[in-house]
């Protein structure tokens, strides 16, 4: 007996703990999972690489049991399961972390872990062994976490320990993390993937659901690649590269948009010492200041809701300053409505392109004139001129490369990208001075942010001013002259992006250091 | 058993779905005409000739519209900018109350000037009936359904108490009502004989007014903007607290002429039972018509000739008459039903 387990530690990739035998599922019209077949080895981390859309949760959640497939079989320890039933699969040894946590915050991390897993009408709760078992597994993997805290006091890298422990209470043996570095910092970030490689050693196999390729690179033995729901590659991580894998990805090639140094105009923005206080769950801006130049992008680095969206709502007219000022060609700015920034020039990408950007009901050509529908061109009398609107829009739809569908049908059919060209459109033919990008690359394909750079870089050659606020680090870096982080509402002074690293952005995301050296210091000085 | 948006929707089923909820109602309310002891193709065969067979019950049908399509509108013109009217009764009352005072004898003007002053009289006594609610909205997050609604009550009990002193008819009889108005006051007949009155060319003329406005203007542009999604609408810029008090402005408005029509051209007089219910009825007319200022017209007759051939039905085969307000409810629910069933299709599984 005692051999034969050792037998089988020691060659752990012979072991298929679980098996994918042609998986399709059909949503309406749209083919989510296309025929995909694919093996989990025992104690091997597999990446699941694919773009927004690729149907990788679909294929998660049909392992998980929460979608049944259209057709296909899954194996699992060598005997087929009955899908769509969670339970099964937790009785198997399946755990899935999800994207979005689904954790209790009002209650503690034990509760949220011991969470049904003892029988409804049981009288007793043994909280006693439960706590025993959280604080065990805790230490074998390096998850510590007060089991007594709530979790809403947790920060999200502690809740998302939780989340992983919540799977191993349950025996998981497979464990699948979907976008799990989605809501992490660098830092975070590190410290998850020491955890992933404990597991590993632990006898764990993995899943590691992802589109940002270094990651992928960073962690895995094996990458799957799925395009449009099909399994369009499957390789080996030693020895790939990632252009391999963003063209296996993307299928086809993406020319990235390249930012060409310029030398920076007058000042066009300037945030003087703006305090925003904090209400409607909005967080507050203490004294914060910022100037940005023509021909230049400024990035507002940070962990999401720590001021970002005030600061967007501020540029966008949205909410006004308690103290300090906002002054755009230097002259001051008193009157906070999105009319008055649009009249001063204010370009705005919103953060929600849904609930903010666009009317879903209505067309696009009434949406791509919806901040301009007053103007004379379109507005004569109180009457609405079709004419001109819809001439305009044509000309918008064809010149920012909006597809599938015509000027005359509701915006809500776009997909994403469309839809943020559409509102590119609409910001860019108004010829903003300043633009306020919010998480423009959010949600969107690789040829879609590709396109969505381009056009922003475009727009500072021509001498406009861009503050790019994003969570996404790579796209901070890619096209900003200048990175400030944002945290707890205070914003860090501004580094040229050529002086900064993602560890140092890292750590002023999490508020760690107030200042990188004082060698970054004289590079910025020297370049303004 | 799961909803699917459809991709696609084919015109077809869109002008197939009204139809076959008005179908769908007329067979689930067979039920109740059988219970009550009526054979169900004669009911329903009286209820159609009591509402449309003759001039007569046209002319009925059509002077029972009437006021429905003003209070249809009503209520489609503020839930379209999702402004919950809920007190169009109240705004009818008041635009009728106006008019009272001022065409019974204060004003006496050639028809062709009376008339219009007082459709703008009775216009701006119910647009004045919603500013309050709509400012307290806007300023202070009051909920316009609860303001409205109230309102009702309050504009009920002041007519009430008006009937019953300064406005009273002293040739009345002691019966609480007010004088007519006078002839110059007075909406024409339509035709000799038949109730059928001028009023409705106003009705289909406002219908008119209001889609052309909700398509073509610049303010009705912002309307449906701000109704359809009132946050990006602010966020583009757009003036969202004035096309609020424009929009309940307009509403109350439409709801205020109803009283007027009402008074001139279908009783003569301001009584308290001038109304029943129209105001509450035009949210089911609105709601039918999908909101559209051209379908209330549509759904406005269709329910008066389900009040006015119900009435006919239960004078001649003993079928309750209340059997016509569970018909409009239910022909009100298969109408969501089929407005659901053409955005997303069923899918069992």
């Amino acid at each position: 007996m005692r051999s034969e387990i050792e037998i089988s530690e020691k060659q752990p990739s012979a072991e298929v703990v679980l098996r994918l035998r042609g998986i399709t599922k059909v949503f309406g019209s749209l083919v989510a999972n296309d025929d995909i077949s694919l093996e989990l080895k025992s104690g091997e981390v597999l990446a699941l690489l694919g773009e927004n859309g690729a149907g990788k949760t679909t294929l998660m959640n049909i392992i998980f049991g929460h979608y049944v497939a259209d057709s296909g079989s899954i194996e699992v320890f060598g005997s087929s399961i009955q899908q769509g039933s969670p339970h099964v699969a937790i009785e198997l040894g399946i755990g899935m972390v999800h994207q979005h946590f689904t954790l209790a915050d009002n209650l503690s991390v034990l509760d949220n872990v011991m969470l049904g897993t003892e029988p409804l009408w049981s009288l007793y709760s043994n909280r006693r062994a439960g706590r025993q078992k959280l604080e065990q597994l805790g230490e074998r993997f390096g998850l510590q976490v007060n089991p007594n805290e709530r979790v809403a006091e947790l920060s999200i890298g502690e809740r998302q320990r939780v989340e992983i422990l919540k799977a191993l209470y349950r025996n998981a043996q497979i464990l699948i993390l979907d976008e799990p570095t989605a809501v992490l910092t660098p830092q975070e970030t590190e410290t998850f993937f020491e955890t992933l490689k404990k597991l590993v050693s632990g006898g764990l196999s993995l899943i590691f659901i992802s589109h940002k390729m270094q990651e992928v690179l960073a962690i895995s033995d094996r990458v799957a690649v799925l395009r449009d729901g099909r399994l369009v590659s499957e390789l080996k991580t030693a020895g790939a590269s990632e252009t391999e894998l963003a063209q296996a990805m993307v299928g086809r090639n993406i020319e990235l948009p390249e930012r060409k140094a310029l030398k920076a105009g007058e000042p066009v923005l300037k945030l003087k010492s703006v305090t925003v206080r904090a209400e409607d769950g909005r967080s507050a801006l203490s004294s914060l200041s910022l100037d940005i130049r023509a021909r230049e992008i400024v990035g507002i680095a940070g962990v999401s809701g720590n001021g970002q969206t005030t600061v967007a709502d501020l540029i966008s007219g949205l909410v006004e300053p308690q103290s300090g000022t906002l002054e755009l060609h230097g002259e001051v700015v008193n009157n906070f409505t999105p009319r008055n920034m649009l009249r001063k020039k204010v370009g705005r990408i919103p953060e929600d392109r849904h609930s903010q950007g666009v009317i879903g009901d209505m067309t696009l050509a009434e949406n791509i004139v919806s901040e301009s529908y007053q103007e004379p061109q379109f507005s004569s009398y109180g009457w609405q001129n079709h004419l001109n609107r819809q001439r305009f829009a044509e000309n918008v739809v064809s010149k920012f490369d909006v597809r599938g569908y015509s000027a005359n049908s509701p915006v809500r059919l776009l997909s994403g990208g469309n839809m943020q060209k559409l509102i590119l459109g609409r910001v860019l033919s108004g010829n903003p001075q300043l633009i306020l990008a919010n998480q423009p690359g959010r949600g969107l394909d690789v040829g879609a942010v590709a396109y969505v750079h381009e056009q922003l870089l475009a727009a500072r050659a021509n001498g406009a001013a861009i503050l790019l606020i994003s969570e996404d680090l790579e796209e901070l870096l890619k096209i900003s002259d200048r990175i400030a982080v944002i945290h707890r509402g205070r914003l860090s002074e501004s580094f040229p992006r050529e002086s900064i690293s993602i560890a140092q952005l890292g750590l002023l995301m999490t508020g760690q250091q107030k200042t990188p050296t004082t060698n970054n210091q004289s590079t910025e000085a020297d370049a303004s | 058993m799961r909803l699917e948006p459809r991709t696609r929707v084919p015109f077809a089923l869109v002008i197939f779905a009204p139809v076959a909820a008005i179908v769908a109602s007329f067979v689930l309310c067979a039920g109740l005409v059988a219970w009550s002891g009526a054979s169900i193709f004669e009911a329903y065969g009286l209820l159609l000739k009591g509402a449309l067979g003759s001039g007569f019950a046209l002319s009925e049908t059509f002077a029972r519209a009437t006021p429905l399509i003003f209070t249809g509108l009503a209520a489609a013109v503020a839930f379209k900018s999702r402004f919950w009217n809920i007190g169009a009764e109240g705004q009818l009352y008041a635009g009728a109350l106006i008019i009272t005072v001022l065409g019974t004898g204060m004003l006496d003007l050639h028809p062709g000037l009376m008339i219009p002053i007082l459709v703008i009289t009775s216009a701006v006594a119910g647009a004045l009936m919603l500013l309050g609610p709509v400012l307290l909205k806007i300023h202070f997050g009051v909920d316009e359904v609860v303001t409205t609604l109230l309102l009702n009550f309050i504009v009920l009990l002041l007519v009430s108490l008006l009937l019953e002193g300064p406005l009273k008819d002293p040739m009345g009889l002691g019966w609480p009502q007010a004088e007519p108005v006078t002839e110059a006051a007075e909406l024409p007949r339509l035709f000799r004989g038949l109730r059928l009155h001028s009023g409705l060319l106003l009705a289909l003329l406002f219908s008119l007014i209001i889609w052309i406005v909700s398509i073509r203007t610049t303010l009705g542009y912002e309307m449906r903007a701000v109704g359809f999604n009132q946050k990006a609408a602010r966020f583009a810029g757009m003036p969202v607290k004035s096309v609020m008090i424009k929009t309940a402005l307009i509403s109350g408005g439409i709801a205020g002429i109803a009283g007027f029509s009402e008074v001139a051209g279908m009783k003569g007089n301001l009584t308290l039972d001038l109304s029943p219910g129209f105001g509450y009825t035009g949210i089911v007319v609105a709601m039918l018509a999908q909101l559209h200022p051209l379908g209330v017209i549509i759904s406005a007759a269709f329910v008066a000739s389900i009040f006015v051939g119900a009435d006919a039905m239960s004078r001649s085969a003993g079928v309750p008459s209340y059997i016509a307000d569970v018909m409009v409810s239910v022909s009100l629910l298969c109408m969501l039903v089929s407005v659901l069933l053409v955005r997303f299709r069923i899918r069992w599984s």
